[in-house]
């Protein structure tokens, strides 16, 4: 295309070392004698909250009692609809979403040692929404936690949608001396719903 | 935003003059060298992941021109733009052309280490073009007008004081107000504004994958992610070497990545670009900017194995000590200090220099560069292609000459021995550098060959 292009390759081309292959180990054992367990404690660790419920219905009765009276409540998980206010159907442009203050969206694996849950654009509908909420709610099975990133990139099919994200915790930043402050510019908090 | 022209030494003189900010900085980067060192011992196959990674990069590099290839190929079929720039200016072109394309004179971007290598901001702003960091770190240094000091903590050389400042003068916080809390929720609210009515966002690229066409960008604070999703048109710069082959690699260096940078597990988003929302556009920019010319140096190739964690910068003694700004060039620490003069010998050759060689910053790197061992092999070349002068090339060669003369030897030690006795002051004192910080031991009365001569029978 450009010659820029070409240039570069053949610089390249001509100053590469000679090939060396890709190393075989590359991927660990995580031998956690309780991935649920080790979830929960990391999730805590990075600024998460966590309950394990038995089902939609309980996860039903705790956001009432977390989020009491909230307005702007955006769901994309299918048995909770009946919790939003808005209407994502109808959204067609991500501004729209300006001021949705919680969204509840199902997640697709859990990452054990980091507290990451894998959720792609089919689960999120929009992809401003997990960032651009106020609050965010994950819900995932306990059958879908792996113990690490190694297991999770087996099961994920990275470019199987547009876009897909590792969400680990609430945003965060501690750019103001080392001073950790929740509620950068993403959601300010995180609650997972593991159900089991 | 111009970049420092005092050489490191210099730098480093000021930024000393404050010794109890110095004292701070050093202590708190300290503090995340140690939470790094938690999180990676909460790992017991932490070396082999070092190793793994390792040998990652350096397949990478060996294979530069395929894996490249592959990606654009794929992401093309992802339906991304794929550009080519050969150096700074070419990159800064693109980009401008594309927001010139689409009428755009206001973008945000979210940090990229490369667009201040290739002075992006300057570049446009002459253009015509506002450009918002939203990186706080990022923001509250481009408020302040000056360049980052760190590349994962930009603002770590300031106090909640000056950023308390800062904010009230730009932001209108209230006057004398420092706690971050109240000061991140300003930051916030001013750039939701931003997020919400720009229509271009650029982002780093952290990992490229060849095998899929997409790219991964992390973040902890969400502001790539806010920024990509609601733009017409999201560009993203990387510098060649972020490729790596396949997806699976991913683990490796997530693993790796911010338990390396901040202690952290993993970022608060990793996310994963493979496609453009529909009705977006996606760019991406793959840029070279001397980076394969250090491809052919077999001495400085390793260090394009770099995935910008920071664990060197914060583990340096003299980085810790001199502060971010000293090393006068995007990249600072010891990476910075073997990557500057690839790109300009005459300008950074006091980089090499900025280090003890305790060999820490090549201790913690999580892609086991050997950067001590380059900071010591780019000093030779510096000083074989005349970058060295002054007082370093003439007391070094006097040196040599002395240290290569068994006569000359025993004359200037026995001269420096009774010198030392009888006027110490005459090498502690401050035309010397070397004693700025340090006090000559007193001198013995003989030498040890003295003592030698007289034991020996």
């Amino acid at each position: 295309m450009s010659t820029s292009r070409e240039s570069i390759l053949n610089a390249i081309r001509k100053n590469k070392p000679d090939l060396l292959p890709l190393p075989d180990q590359f991927t660990f054992e995580s031998n956690y004698p309780d991935v649920l367990e080790q979830y929960q404690q990391t999730l805590q660790m990075i600024g998460g909250m966590v309950e394990v419920v038995p089902d939609l219905p309980t996860i039903s009765q705790r956001i009432g009692e977390l989020f009491p009276n909230f307005k702007e409540v955006a769901v994309t998980v299918p048995d909770l609809t009946y919790l939003a206010d808005l209407n994502l159907e109808s959204v067609t442009d991500p501004h729209e979403l300006e001021d949705v203050n919680l969204a509840i969206i199902p997640g697709r694996y859990g990452v054990a040692e980091n507290g990451a849950i894998w959720v792609t654009e089919q689960e999120m509908k929009h992809r401003a929404l997990p960032f651009i909420t106020q609050h965010l709610v994950l819900i995932i099975r306990a059958e879908t936690i792996v113990p690490n990133m190694h297991e999770a990139y087996r099961r994920i099919q990275v470019d199987e949608t547009g876009f897909g994200t590792f969400i680990a915790g609430p945003s965060k930043t501690a750019d103001i001396e080392q001073s950790l402050v929740v509620g950068a510019h993403g959601a300010r908090s995180l609650v997972v719903f593991i159900i089991k | 935003m111009s970049q420092h022209t005092l050489d490191h030494a210099a730098a480093s003189e000021v930024f000393n003059r404050d010794e109890p900010r110095v004292d701070w900085h050093d202590e708190t980067l300290w503090w995340v060298r140690q939470k790094r060192d938690r999180a990676s011992k909460g790992l017991p196959e932490w070396e082999d992941l070092r190793e793994a990674a390792s040998q990652i990069k350096h397949h990478v590099l060996s294979n530069m021109n395929v894996l490249l290839e592959t990606f654009e190929r794929n992401a093309q079929k992802n339906g991304i733009t794929v550009h080519w720039a050969a150096n700074a200016q070419e990159h800064n072109e693109i980009i401008h052309s594309l927001l010139a394309k689409k009428g755009i004179d206001r973008m945000i971007k979210s940090k990229s280490m490369l667009t201040e290598e290739c002075h992006l901001n300057d570049f446009l702003r002459e253009k015509g073009i506002e450009v918002i960091d939203t990186d706080l770190g990022e923001r509250i240094v481009q408020l302040r007008q000056e360049p980052p000091s760190h590349i994962v903590l930009p603002a770590i050389h300031l106090k909640k004081s000056d950023v308390g400042d800062t904010f009230h003068e730009h932001l209108g916080t209230e006057k004398g107000a420092t706690d971050p809390q109240y000061l991140t929720e300003a930051a916030r609210q001013h750039l939701r504004e931003t997020f919400l009515t720009r229509r271009a966002a650029l982002t780093g690229v952290n990992f490229a994958i060849a095998e899929t066409g997409g790219f991964v960008v992390c973040t902890n604070e969400g502001n790539a992610d806010m920024g990509a999703h609601l733009s017409e048109i999201h560009i993203a710069s990387m510098g060649f070497e972020k490729i790596i082959p396949k997806a699976e690699h991913l683990g490796v260096f997530l693993r790796l990545l911010t338990r390396s940078a901040t202690g952290q597990p993993v970022t608060a988003y990793s996310s994963h670009f493979h496609r453009p929302r529909p009705g977006q556009e996606m760019h991406i920019v793959i840029v070279d900017n001397g980076r394969s010319t250090q491809l052919g140096r077999e001495d400085f190739r390793n260090s394009l194995k770099c995935i910008r964690c920071g664990a060197c910068m914060n583990t340096c003694p003299v980085y810790r000590r001199s502060g971010g700004h000293s090393y006068h060039n995007a990249v600072a620490g010891p990476i910075g200090s073997i990557l500057a003069p690839n790109l300009d010998m005459r300008k950074n050759a006091d980089l090499p220099f900025a280090s003890t060689l305790c060999g820490s910053c090549s201790n913690v790197c999580p892609v086991k560069i050997d950067i001590h061992d380059q900071l010591y092999k780019w000093r030779q070349v510096l000083a074989k292609e005349g970058y060295v002068g002054g007082i370093k090339k003439t007391s070094l060669q006097l040196a040599s000459k002395v240290l290569a003369s068994p006569t000359l030897f025993k004359l200037s030690f026995n001269t420096a021995r009774a010198a030392l006795r009888i006027a110490p002051w005459a090498a502690n004192n401050p035309l010397n550098a070397w004693s700025i910080h340090r006090d000559l031991p007193d001198a013995p009365k003989e030498s040890f060959r003295q003592w030698y001569e007289k034991n020996r029978k």
